[in-house]
């Protein structure tokens, strides 16, 4: 390892970069990380949750001001909504986490290269900042975690002005009258939860039969309620055909699901087709990896790619493109360096969408456990019931557990409610134990929280025995 | 139904724990009221537990585990009546038709068995992530460890108790075994070292019982006391000599060999009876003495599976003979795993005899809590300068290791030379004194 600058070097400083580092650093190697932007955090931190997080808590609360606040006996009067300031405090959240990045990477001693990085050979890159010469850096590993970008369709041009991404849609300088959403997938509803609250005459044109359809299609089909409750106009089953753009709007147009052509007219389109793994610049080709025809950078089990010294991590490998996943595979990585042997159960690793109500699955779905032909059991407990859920007004959503129906053993549970987001990992536990739906029914649940619709959820997959419904 | 429990006795005074060495009967059998049910190996001795009651066998605790004092080997159902002969189940379900009330009993009987010889679930052997992960480091499987969680889930912990316990990776199964014949020599030019078959894997065991026991018994005597060695030199001629001439009349007559270990016995008997401290321990409390009027005397035995110290009782009251067969006896009975507890437990003092491996010279280590040991070592012909001249003798060096606590440096050497005149003069043990001056009332 002496022969070389660096243990270890990390290109992209997302949260599975990131993480990797700080793990790298953790169990002692000298440890680089290379960056392209100016801010380490990557697309997550940048322009992926964290600002979503910001701009959909700060919409939420426009949301309850307009239509809860007068309930609670809060008396507002006309809400006025400062979207400059809106995106302004996005901003400051991004900075902040962004700095927190620096400095986890400064307390520990990981030498941060600001640049594009890109192999020379499979030991050496060149980093090239935006200005001045490029220098070179060696290495004895390498994780490559560039991440990936918003994906399009081949006929859409993404003008960044009137077809937009979700980057864009974050960073808004006036509200929009109106917006047309291809895509009804978590970064789909996200966005259209935002911008409907706001009162954006919001439209989601979704291909599939239901939206979020990664995930337990029920959770879909309370989605397109809850959507449809603030307002969002929902279209399924429609296939875009065109996006035509002007100055001052953008026409899209698609097939119904009698094949009859409709056309959207809109002030921005913002494409949410998913994203697509990216490698742009990183000189792959200097090491001899082919990417495979997703443009994912083919790894083995322990993300270790065709060249024995270079591992990938995160949005560039396969999998789903989650934040945390990436970290748990940074971990993973850095960890297999140090010759230990973590393992991931990529099953287990929880789906989330941070629209208001939240909506979060983990394990099986439904649907894929009707494919398998498991027998399964199914408890459900909707937040109407909940005693929490009707003193915030958040009344919309279920818990949803499936068992399996010889063991009890707990194979999937999908939510969508209140703070679920932080209640989904109870499940991430119970399936890590392999616990069965009674062992989570035997657990106390605190009075009044929103996890008692779990336990009431588990005791209906138990035996039907729920017991405030 | 009654489940009864079968709990580890008590053993011994010092004993704690023991390690079930084996099964002797199979999960679910029927065993009988005493019936041997498994062997534990405690310190020293291995004993048989035998059922308290009969009934159906459900094993608890599984080979390997080490268990306290008091803790379930395994449980009896005593609900469960005994099956009649070999019947097996085909023969029960013919004898059905006709059996009446009888049959219902053993059928009511065999189900409740059955239940309880099924306690896994299906997350019977599952381990936590974290656990997961330290199987995988250390290449152990689920069925390797005991899982302690719920419905037998592997914690953490459990892996880290198995990898302190020493359980390891078995022999991978499919992956090829390192080849014991050498490779093909593709580089014929190259020079290999020594044939090239060297090796340096490593391998690790659990410690035996017996053998954790004496590492901690010695580091015991070794830390707790203040122990130091003398030595001394005894010419064996005379005792030589005597054996040669009595060897042939002895086995005639007693039906034992005359060895040495009698003579040596005697002779520590002996002085130990006039240096009553070298005989003496001190008490637990570290404030008593205890001096004791009988002999009760150790002799180390090397076995197969350790060092065992079986006990002379009373060996001032034993004849050479007696000595002689009683030493054989315990021997042989150590050599064959068949000592009891309390044969090896008590001994006030300790002989060990390294010569017989052809040690020269040694310090033996206190037989905690005894106060002083005895080695013996190899016979050496050697020349001692004797009235002025040299003369080629059989010498032994004899080694007196003691706990300078309880006895002083003097009554340690005095007994030594002690031990040493006897030796050379044997005929003084007959009467504790040189007959001479005995009979000439000197």
């Amino acid at each position: 390892m002496s022969d070389f600058q660096y243990d270890v070097t990390i290109i992209g400083s997302g949260p599975g970069g990131y993480v990797a580092a700080i793990r790298c650093a953790q169990l002692g190697m000298k440890t680089a990380l290379i960056e392209k932007y100016n801010t380490l955090g990557g697309t997550c931190l940048n322009v992926g949750c964290i600002p979503s997080k910001a701009l959909l808590d700060s919409t939420e609360h426009v949301h309850k001001a307009k239509t809860e606040f007068s309930e609670h006996g809060i008396g507002v009067g006309d809400v006025n909504i400062d979207f400059k300031q809106m995106i302004k405090r996005k901003s400051e959240v991004v900075q902040q986490t962004c700095d927190g990045v620096s400095f986890l990477m400064k307390k520990n001693k990981v030498d941060v290269h600001t640049g594009v990085g890109s192999f020379k050979d499979a030991h050496t890159i060149s980093v090239k900042p935006a200005k001045g010469k490029a220098q070179e850096i060696t290495t004895d590993k390498v994780i490559i975690a560039t991440g990936s970008k918003p994906a399009s369709l081949p006929f859409i041009e993404i003008d960044k002005k009137r077809v937009i991404t979700s980057t864009e849609a974050l960073s808004l300088e006036k509200l929009p009258k109106s917006m047309v959403i291809i895509g009804g997938g978590i970064i789909g509803v996200e966005m259209g939860s935002v911008y409907g609250r706001l009162g954006v005459e919001v439209t989601i044109i979704e291909y599939m039969d239901r939206l979020i359809p990664s995930m337990d299609a029920d959770l879909g089909k309370e989605m397109k309620k809850v959507m449809s409750k603030i307002g969002v106009n929902i279209l399924l089953k429609h296939k875009v055909k065109e996006v035509k753009t002007t100055t001052r709007s953008v026409t899209v147009k698609a097939d119904d699901p009698k094949g009859e052509e409709q056309t959207f007219k809109a002030e921005y389109c913002l494409v949410a087709v998913g994203r697509k793994p990216y490698t742009a610049g990183l000189g792959l080709e200097n090491v001899g990896i082919e990417t495979n025809d997703k443009g994912q950078v083919p790894v083995n089990e322990a993300l270790q790619t065709n060249v024995e010294n270079i591992y990938a991590i995160g949005d560039v490998v396969r999998g789903a493109m989650l934040a945390h996943k990436a970290e748990e595979e940074g971990i993973l990585v850095a960890e297999h360096l140090a010759g230990q042997k973590p393992h991931i159960n990529y099953r287990l690793i929880p789906n989330v969408a941070y629209t208001w109500p939240e909506a979060a699955g983990v394990g099986f779905t439904e649907e894929e456990l009707k494919e398998e032909g498991r027998t399964y059991k199914v408890g459900k407990f909707p937040f109407k019931a909940s005693g929490r859920a009707r003193a915030s007004m958040d009344t919309d959503g279920f818990v949803k557990v499936l068992a399996d129906k010889e063991t009890d053993e707990i194979l999937g549970m999908h939510m969508i409610g209140p703070r679920i987001a932080d209640l989904i990992i109870e499940g991430v536990v119970a399936m890590e134990y392999r616990a069965s739906a009674e062992d989570i029914a035997r657990m106390s649940h605190p009075h009044p929280t929103y996890s008692e619709a779990v336990k009431e959820a588990v005791l209906a997959a138990t035996e039907d025995r729920a017991l405030h419904i | 139904m009654a489940i009864v429990e079968l709990k580890v006795p008590n053993v011994g005074e010092s004993i704690n724990e023991v390690t079930l060495s084996s099964w002797l009967v199979n999960e679910g059998d029927y065993v009988e009221v005493d019936q041997e049910i498994c062997e534990l190996e405690s310190d020293k001795a291995t004993l048989e537990l035998p059922a308290e009651e009969a009934g159906v066998i459900k094993f608890v605790a599984s080979e390997g585990d080490d268990l306290e004092i008091g803790a379930v080997v395994a449980t009896v159902d005593t609900a469960a009546e005994a099956p009649a002969g070999d019947s097996k189940d085909a023969d029960k379900k013919e004898a059905k038709a006709d059996a009446g009330p009888e049959e219902k009993k053993a059928d009511a009987a065999e189900t409740p068995a059955e239940e309880t010889a099924e306690e896994t679930t299906y997350a019977t052997g599952h381990a936590s992530p974290a656990a997961a992960k330290l199987m995988k480091e250390n290449d152990l499987k689920p069925e390797q460890i005991k899982g302690t969680g719920k419905d037998g889930r592997i914690t953490k912990q459990d892996v880290q108790d198995a990898l302190d316990k020493g359980v390891q990776a078995e022999a991978k199964e499919s992956a090829p075994a390192p080849s014991p014949t050498p490779k093909p020599a593709a580089a014929s030019g190259s020079i290999s070292m020594a044939g090239g078959d060297f090796s340096r894997e490593v391998r690790t065991e659990k410690m035996s019982r017996l053998r954790r026991t004496i590492a901690d018994r010695l580091v015991e005597a070794k830390n707790g006391t203040a122990m130091l060695t003398t030595f001394n030199e005894v010419d064996m001629e005379p005792i030589m000599n005597l054996r040669k001439q009595y060897k042939e009349k002895f086995k005639e007559e007693h039906g034992v060999g005359l060895g040495f270990m009698s003579f040596f016995t005697r002779a520590c008997v002996l002085a130990l009876q006039e240096f009553e401290a070298v005989n003496a321990q001190i008490q637990g409390d570290g404030k008593t003495l205890q001096y004791h009027d009988y002999v009760d005397m150790g002799i180390a035995v090397s076995t197969d599976r350790g060092l065992v110290v079986p006990v002379i009782r009373n060996a001032e009251s034993l004849s050479m003979a007696e000595i002689e067969a009683k030493v054989i006896e315990l021997a042989t009975r150590a050599r064959k795993n068949e000592l009891d507890l309390d044969e090896m437990t008590g001994g006030t003092f300790t002989i060990t005899n390294g010569g017989v491996f052809g040690s020269l010279l040694s310090t033996p280590i206190l037989n905690a809590p005894q106060s002083a040991i005895l080695g013996m070592h190899k016979i050496e012909q050697r020349p001692m300068a004797i009235n002025g001249e040299v003369v080629i003798k059989p010498m032994m060096y004899v080694a007196l290791s003691y706990d300078h606590r309880i006895i002083d440096g003097k009554e340690s050497v005095s007994f030594l030379v002690r031990v040493k005149d006897y030796l050379e003069h044997p005929e003084k043990m007959l009467l504790g004194a040189d007959p001479v001056q005995q009979l000439l009332g000197l």
